[in-house]
Parts: structure tokens; sequence; C-alpha cells
């Protein structure tokens, strides 16, 4: 069963995942693909309880650049771990972009990657792995805490190496 | 050189930890084998044919003895006492135990080395000019730049996953390429513009593999402050954009071809626009923070060919003939850079005992203050020899087994593991490489010879470089029997050129002997003084495949 880690803690999903051959529920926030959103875009749009969108691996959060404002999710898929493209796309869209909603992974996640996922960007993670809420909280806290720093800038998580030296020398 | 402060310690122990981890839930099934692999693979350790392989990191190939004196003493409690350097200055264990595989990294750790990122599908181990530091006509020391390099793609998070590896060359030499950077998914060389400033010239797309490919410039200067920057806004078009739905056209070079290098670059600065100024900028301070440990050490005032040097070079033919194929110009006056060759007849071209390498870990704390450098060519090098003490060296060497006078000649052969190791080749390529160093073992005939690249691969992976040997030799099964092909012409450096195929392939039996016609071919038309690099490139393949190929004549 999938289990939805934000901020490290398992909670549940308000969005539902609609496919693009079934009905949309009445109310609720929904998650559709990039097709159904281009073309059932005149009943989505303006949906009270929200609507987001699912990008597959390929394509890039450019294409729905000038509907962002809309979405409460966009939803990056890891069709494999390997594909790291969402990775950048989840950065391109919190920086770049400025996208204020919610950025969730959604596909193949696994626990070594949850770190740089949440670096990168990701505010919840969809993780189909079937073990129980606690034990994928520790995992996370140990993910996360499993290197002290980092060297590069990113989006969230410790402040750059190189800044810290000077920092401290500066102080 | 460089020396770990307290964040580079805690990243590496980090790591230690954080696979002793990943390697405990392994075994403990937690993980399949399919997830472990990345994870394993981002910490260089391989499964091969018969064995888990550990590949470790030289960073710019740079080493003192006492890591010089670990890597010997891993190779002895946790392998088979010997090692194997790589052509990307990395050194490789054939054969550890996965359970050992955290002490070693440990190990490392404890000498300030490490084996992250030594495979996988992110930036790999950064590499550099084996003569940084100490050629003559030298910009600035790469190794300053390699490492702050290898810094920011430690770890780094959105580039964990690329499509494919990706590898970094530096260079700051001016005139001289002796790290193959065109060859690289990123080439630098540092260049002064003309306002005197010095900055980065960027190469992108070399690679050889199946399609060979030499990098093209993408950008005549980078400004310091903006260097991570750009590398950043290559990666991130890289990232999006690189193919990953074949794994062998998912290199950059692929990407870099496909796109065309103008649009390519055009997106790279468009991304470049997002990155510079921002916080990837490269502070001054911290430029002269790293450079600091690049400093040249204090040299003592001396003279260039000195009593104790010229004496006895013309007393001693052989001592004579290693330095004037083996010892290189130092930028110091009375100093030299002495090649070790790793390419004595009969053994693995790279390969070293554990005792072999704890001389050469003496032998740089006693003559070269301290500093070994690994070379792509998987030779080593003593950077900073007095010339005084050059005779001393080479006795110390010779005792040793490492004083072979062959650098770049036929002996001197850049080879893969091959199919005695390797679980993607298709053919054997030291048992090659052993044949024909003892088909050409009488020095004096290489010294006719002259310089000559012969690089061996075993698949078209070309691990081997054989696609830049001047004479290259490809391993290819050819209905599961070994066959090799020669390609000729071939480059790594500053004229660089990818290799012709001469013709149909050989069988194992026949390799060596086809090896000796090219060359005989060769030495029967030269003119005086001409390598065979510039016999060919004058003469064409016609002679070649004359001589290889028409049996009637």
């Amino acid at each position: 069963m999938t289990k939805l880690l934000k901020d490290g803690k398992v909670v549940s999903d308000t969005w539902v995942h609609v496919s693009d051959d079934a009905d949309l529920p009445e109310t609720g926030g929904v998650i559709v693909s990039l097709a159904r959103w281009q073309s059932d875009h005149n009943s989505l749009a303006g949906r009270k309880d929200g609507v987001g969108v699912r990008l597959e691996a390929g394509q890039s959060p450019e294409e729905i650049k000038d509907d962002l404002a809309q979405f409460g999710v966009v939803a990056l898929e890891l069709p494999k771990f390997g594909d790291g493209r969402a990775y950048s796309y989840a950065r391109m869209l919190k920086t770049r972009l400025g996208f204020e909603g919610e950025v969730r992974a959604v596909g193949d996640v696994l626990r070594d990657q949850f770190r740089a996922m949440y670096r990168c960007g990701f505010d919840v993670l969809e993780v189909s792995a079937d073990v129980p809420a606690e034990k994928l909280e520790a995992a996370w806290q140990d993910a996360l805490g499993e290197i002290r720093y980092a060297y590069q800038p990113a989006y969230r998580g410790p402040q750059m190496v190189i800044r810290r030296r000077h920092a401290a020398v500066a102080a | 050189m460089y020396r770990y402060d307290e964040f580079d310690r805690a990243m590496v122990l980090d790591r230690v930890e954080q696979f002793r981890g990943q390697v405990a839930r392994r075994m403990a099934g937690e993980i399949t084998e399919e997830q472990f692999r990345p994870l394993r693979l981002q910490n260089g350790l391989y499964l091969q044919l018969h064995a888990y392989m550990l590949r470790v990191a030289i960073p710019y190939g740079q080493l003192n003895s006492r890591q010089m004196h670990k890597l010997a003493h891993i190779a002895r409690t946790y392998d088979k006492g010997y090692g194997h350097f790589t052509t990307r200055q990395n050194i490789q264990y054939n054969w550890p135990r996965l359970s050992d595989t955290a002490d070693i990294l440990a190990e490392l750790a404890s000498v300030e080395m490490h084996a992250i990122q030594t495979s996988g599908n992110c930036i790999r181990n950064v590499t550099a000019d084996q003569y940084a530091g100490v050629t003559a006509d030298e910009v600035e020391d790469p190794r300053i730049y390699a490492e702050i390099i290898r810094q920011w793609s430690t770890f780094h998070p959105e580039f964990t996953f690329l499509p494919r590896k990706f590898k970094i060359a530096v260079s700051g030499a001016v005139g001289a390429d002796r790290a193959a950077v065109r060859f690289h998914d990123i080439g630098l060389f540092i260049v002064k513009n003309d306002a005197g400033e010095v900055g980065f010239e960027v190469w992108v797309g070399g690679g050889l593999g199946r399609t060979p490919m030499i990098g093209k410039k993408i950008r005549d200067f980078v400004a310091k402050p903006d260097l991570l920057a750009y590398l950043e806004a290559i990666l991130r078009v890289y990232n999006m954009l690189g193919r990953r739905d074949n794994m062998y056209k998912a290199r950059i070079k692929i990407l870099v071809h496909e796109t065309g290098v103008e649009e390519f670059t055009r997106l790279v600065e468009d991304e470049f626009k997002d990155t510079q100024g921002g916080e990837l900028d490269l502070p001054a301070e911290e430029i002269e923070r790293i450079a600091a440990y690049f400093a040249p050490p204090s040299y003592e005032a001396l003279e260039d060919d000195p009593q104790a040097l010229t004496a006895h070079r013309f007393e001693n033919k052989a001592f004579n003939n290693w330095v004037r194929i083996n010892v290189a110009q130092h930028k110091q006056p009375g100093y030299a850079i002495a090649n070790i060759s790793l390419k004595p007849v009969g053994v693995p071209p790279g390969d070293m005992t554990a005792d072999q390498m704890d001389v050469a870990a003496d032998l740089a704390e006693k003559y070269s203050l301290d500093s070994i450098r690994v070379t792509h060519e998987q030779n080593l090098v003593l950077s900073d020899v007095r010339q005084d003490q050059l005779f001393d060296l080479w006795q110390d060497l010779a005792e040793a087994g490492l004083a072979d006078a062959n650098l770049d000649h036929i002996g001197d052969i850049i080879c893969c593991p091959g199919l005695d190791y390797c679980s993607l080749a298709n053919a054997r390529s030291i048992p090659i490489a052993e044949q024909i160093s003892r088909r050409f073992s009488d020095l004096d005939r290489q010294y006719d010879i002259g310089e000559l690249r012969l690089k061996i691969s075993g698949c078209i992976n070309a691990c081997g470089h054989h696609h830049v040997g001047h004479i290259g030799i490809l391993g290819v099964d050819r209905k599961d029997q070994e066959y090799y092909q020669i390609t000729l012409g071939g480059a790594p450096g500053e004229d660089a050129a990818i290799g012709t195929k001469i013709g149909a392939a050989f069988s194992a039996a026949e390799i060596v002997d086809a090896i000796e016609t090219v060359v005989n071919t060769y030495v029967g038309i030269r003119r005086p003084e001409e390598r065979f690099i510039d016999t060919y490139r004058r003469v064409g393949d016609a002679p070649f495949k004359e001589s290889l190929y028409d049996k009637a004549a």
C-alpha cells in the first residue's frame, strides 16, 4: 500500500490520482495526467477542491509553466529509480518557475533517495514499499541524517560547505 | 597536496557508515540486488566475472606516501597482494569480499581517500595532468580546480542518476595535453584571456566507447567565479535531455551530436543565466584556500645537469636511457619529473604488487618530497626529484623491478582488464599486451621505433583507449573466437585524433605478427626522425593495408 511521506511523517492523502479513462469524483482534489489536463482543461480548471497534474519522466515542467498557478500539486514520475530527470524538474519548479504548490515524487521512490529528493525540492514522496509507518519515518530520519553536510547549494538542506567555511573565517 | 578539513572528513566518514548500513540491509535481504546495485556502484563496487571489484578514486592522480602505503596494505590484507591502476587515475582491487568493503572504505578514509562515485551514472573521479604544478609551461595548477570540482560533484543531489556516467578532466598546461582532455564529457583547459585573466576553456562531448568523438569547444572563456555555475548548467541540460532509452546513446556526446553544438550551447547558456552569480558563485577565498595546499614546496636552489647526474649518464647506458626516456623536465632548476613505468615485460599493464607500492611510497618520501602521481597511461610519476639523486632513485627502482625505460614506447601499453576479469569483455587483452611486450622486449629496438602509443581494449567499451592509440587493438567476438581489430592513427593529446580501422580482424594467434608487420612497415618507410603517427599521417592507410593483407605481394 502506498504511503505518503511529508516532512518525515506518514500522512494521509487528500488527493486522488485519476486515470485518463476514469470519471472525475464529485469532490476532492484530483491529480490527472498532462494529456487529460490538456483535453479536459475546461472541466478541471477552477475545480473547488483543487487539481494537480502528473508529469511523465519525459515531460518537462516547462510544458505547464503558464498553467502552474492553477495546480495544487505537480506530481513527477520516476518510472525507475535510476531515471534522474525528476530531480532537475523538481528544482526547476521550485526555483526558476516559482511554483508554490506541492511537488510530489511518484513511482520508484526508494529510501536511499529521500535525502536527494528532499534537497531538490520534493515536498511529498509517495512510497510504495510495504513497511509500517513507524519504520518508514525512522528510515526518513536515518536517510536525511546520514550525510551531515552538503557541498552544493540546493533548494533545501544544509548550507553549502563553501559558505560555512568562509562564514566561519569571517566570524 | 590537499588536506581534508572537518567538513571533508565528515563527508567521507558519513559515507562509510552509510555504505555499511546499505551492505547490512542487502545482506539481511531488506533490499534486492537490483536495488543494491546503484548504491554499491556509487561506491565503486562492481560485480565482475569472478568476484567483486572495488575501484578507489585517486583524485587528479595525486598521492602521498602514507596513502600509497595504505593502498599496499589494502592489497595485502583484503586482496591478493596486488592492485591495478586504471586509465582514469583510479586503483582497482579485483578480489575483495563484500563483507570487507565497508572496512576497506574506513581504511581509505583514515588517509583521506574514498571510492565515492567511481562508478554509476554520476560524475566520476575528476582527472588532471599528471605533471600539474611541476611542468614549466602551465597557466595554473589544475589540481586546485579538480579538487573544487571533486567537492561540488560529491553527492550532488540533482546529478546522482544521470543518463550515463560523466567524466571531467582538467589541464593547465600550454601546448601539451597529457590528460586526454578532449576525450572527456567535459574537458577544461585553464587559459588566460586577452585581458590577462585566468579562466577555463570548455570542451564538451568527447569520449571513447562504441561511438568515439572528439569534444567540441563550447566556450572560449569561463571566469573563475563562474566555474561551478557553468558546470552545473551543462549537467542540468544533460540530465534533462540526455537520452535514457538506449544506454549506448546516453552519453553527453550523443546529445551534443544530435542536438547540434550550437543549439546545445544555447541551452547551456540559457541555464547559465539562472545559475550565474548565485549560490554557486565560487568565492576567491575558497580558491585561495585550496590553492594554498598546492603551493610549490620549498625547493632548494640547485643547478640543472649537476655533475652527479651527467657523470652517471655518461658511464651507465641503462641509466642514461632511463633518464632520456622516463624523466621529464621540471619547472624548478635542479629538479626532475621521474616516471615509473608500470609496464615491465610480461606483467599486466598498470598492475603493481603491494611490495612495489610500499617501495614507491618509500622512494617518494626519500626522493620526491612525498609526492606521487598516477597517470591515465597507467604509470606513476615521482614529481619532485633532485637531479643529483636521480641515479640513487634509479638504482632503488631497479631493485624493485620498477625501472623499465619504455615510457611512450611500444612497451608502454595501455590495456583494459579484458576477459580475464571483466564481465563486459569479448576477448582477453592482458595476454595480448604481454605477448607484444615480449616480442618488442629489446629496448634498443623500441628506441629505434621511437614514440609509439599502443592501446588495447577487450571490447567496444574502449576502456583501453584503443581509439586513441597510434596503434589500437580492439578485441571482438567472432563465432565465439577471440579476434582483434587494428586501428591506426589515433592520438589522445593536443593532436587529438580517432584511429581508423585498417581491415579484417586477426585471430589471437595472428595479432602479434600483424602488429610487428605494421611496425616494420613504418620502419621501412619513415623519414629520419619521423614518429610513427607522423608517418601514418603522411602516407595514410595504404602501405599498412598492403603489408597486412596483400599476401600475394
